[in-house]
């Protein structure tokens, strides 16, 4: 197996992502976040950093659980707001999914978290209104390679600063940013169903996904390459599947172009035009 | 000679002229209270960079009529200054530029001769070529300005090199990219490695003044730089923060370097040219 060191400077990393989430937040004239804290590793993190970017004051912290969700994920989420010190609203979203779920008797465990995932992001963006902060992303590198998202779910957000971080790399950094121990030693799960685990579902460790990931898409290793590197075919075969058909989750959707000058292909500023 | 050389690691506002301009004005102060002779602004410093479809109308001349150039022309009467600006031509075509100014007039504009078009970057799409590497006469001697790209190749300061130039001035505006276990990020590291080479290969004072700051998801660096005709350090500022780094060029140092190591008086500038003309009409 090739050597793959996926190790950060963890006090280079801190700087430069809390800084961007206050560019981007006050350079639009406000100075506050939101973050839907689910008591897992990559919120927590994003909600870490925001702090260090914000001040503790100007950071919500949003809990949304539904009637099934783990306990744990509660309680992993209260020490983080204990240990920043921040403004937090628990908002249960069984009373808003319930409906839609009741409306078919065989919905399937993918549809009720998808709905779950998209009702988070309209509470979300409702008390981004009311706080009048930008809601801050939680994805992270690996997740938004495989696509393992609810599009316009949990991946919608104003600004993400930890989506250039893989799995691993959220881990390191969150150690070096004293995030409560429970929430990284626990296995990664989108507490969709009772049990869930990243992992188990994914068929593979993050672990072992990063390093790949970081071959072929950071080191830009063919397939091939990473096989002879100590990959998997199989393995190789299934990551490089997912990253190709989840390429729709990462972009907006396409315009017909029909026009001299069309938004996205010729219509091309930054969002911080003028800014 | 010593000249008082400040290099200004400023942020701008994207596509925000006005601005920028003023924030370059704010910084120019700063430097004259300094008893500066050299100020020295970061790449595209009046426009911002990833400007995308912006060009056009953020583009200005370096003449005394432009409603910006005027405010720096004017400021330029107490110290030199070079700024970073988008050139519009004549025929309408824009260049990524920088211009140097001194005693209230236009002394040099140097247009991008590399205009980076893979990865992250896509400036051959918004921009015209430059087409020049020319050294010029200063009231310190000759000087030479490269763009960021520029001097990621090493024909551009080896012709400034030949061409005269005793101080090379260097403007980015680099995104940082390639964090890893190291102190600095690759991109830095890379940039510090070449121009601290370029200084000592040269013997020649080599300058860098980066910008700050953020554009959507790219961070750019800062961490200006200075070093001397050995490839010494002289000043090195912050990473990622608005700063003015103050240094002094003592030009005698050039003398003092190049008696100890000839490097320019033997270079074989036609040995370069009879192999480059066997190489290049080879086909």
């Amino acid at each position: 197996m090739a050597d793959i060191n996926l190790t950060l400077n963890t006090d280079l990393a801190r700087d430069i992502l809390s800084g961007f989430i206050k560019s981007e937040i006050t350079r639009v004239g406000l100075s506050r976040a939101v973050i839907g804290l689910s008591g897992g590793l990559d919120s927590a993190l994003s909600c870490a950093l925001a702090v260090a970017a914000l001040g503790r004051e100007n950071v919500l912290a949003v809990r949304m659980p539904y009637k099934a969700s783990s306990k744990d994920s509660l309680d992993h989420a209260q020490l983080l707001i204990d240990q920043l010190d921040i403004p937090n609203k628990t908002i249960e979203i069984t009373d808003m999914v319930e409906p839609l779920f009741q409306l078919d008797p065989d919905i399937s465990n993918m549809r009720k978290g998808n709905i779950m995932a998209r009702e988070r992001m309209i509470v979300l963006y409702d008390q981004s209104e009311v706080f009048k902060g930008l809601v801050v992303g939680t994805s992270n590198k690996t997740e938004i390679l495989l696509g393992y998202s609810t599009l316009y779910g949990d991946s919608a957000s104003a600004m993400n600063p930890i989506g250039d971080l893989y799995k691993t790399q959220v881990r390191q950094l969150s150690r070096a940013m004293n995030i409560p121990a429970p929430i990284i030693d626990k296995p990664p799960s989108a507490d969709l169903w009772a049990d869930q685990t990243d992992e188990k579902e994914l068929g593979f460790t993050y672990e072992e996904a990063d390093k790949l990931l970081y071959l072929l898409v950071d080191q830009r290793y063919s397939p091939q390459e990473a096989v002879e590197a100590g990959f998997n075919k199989k393995f190789v075969d299934t990551v490089t599947t997912r990253i190709r058909r989840n390429q729709f989750k990462r972009m907006q959707p396409p315009i017909a172009k029909v026009s001299n000058r069309t938004i996205g292909y010729d219509f091309l500023y930054l969002r911080d035009w003028g800014t | 000679m010593k000249i008082n050389l400040a290099l200004a690691q400023i942020n701008t506002k994207l596509g925000d002229v006005e601005a920028n301009l003023a924030k370059h004005l704010e910084y120019i102060e700063k430097a004259k209270a300094e008893k500066t002779d050299l100020l020295v602004f970061p790449e595209l410093s009046l426009t911002g960079y990833v400007l995308q479809d912006l060009v056009a109308s953020v583009a200005h001349k370096p003449v005394e009529d432009d409603p910006v150039f005027k405010h720096i022309l004017a400021a330029s009467r107490d110290l030199d200054l070079v700024v970073g600006f988008v050139d519009e031509d004549s025929r309408h075509r824009f260049y990524i530029a920088s211009a140097y100014l001194s005693g209230g007039k236009l002394v040099h504009v140097h247009h991008k001769v590399y205009l980076p078009t893979y990865g992250l970057f896509d400036e051959g799409r918004f921009f015209a070529w430059g087409d020049a590497v020319r050294a010029f006469d200063t009231r310190f001697g000759r000087v030479g300005m490269l763009i960021c790209e520029d001097f990621w190749h090493a024909s551009p300061p080896y012709l400034l090199w030949l061409d005269g130039a005793d101080i090379m001035l260097f403007s980015s505006a680099s995104p940082g990219r390639g964090l890893n276990d190291k102190e600095k990020l690759e991109s830095a590291r890379w940039v510090e490695r070449v121009t601290k080479a370029y200084a000592s290969m040269f013997t020649s004072f080599v300058v860098h003044s980066n910008r700050v700051g953020y554009e959507d998801g790219l961070h750019f660096w800062g961490g200006a730089t200075a070093f001397d005709p050995n490839g010494e350090e002289l000043a090195h500022g912050p990473y990622n923060e608005e700063a003015i780094t103050y240094t002094q060029l003592d030009l005698n140092q050039l003398r003092r370097t190049r008696a100890r190591l000839p490097l320019l008086r033997d270079e074989r500038t036609a040995l370069v040219q009879k192999e480059l003309d066997r190489i290049l009409n080879r086909g």
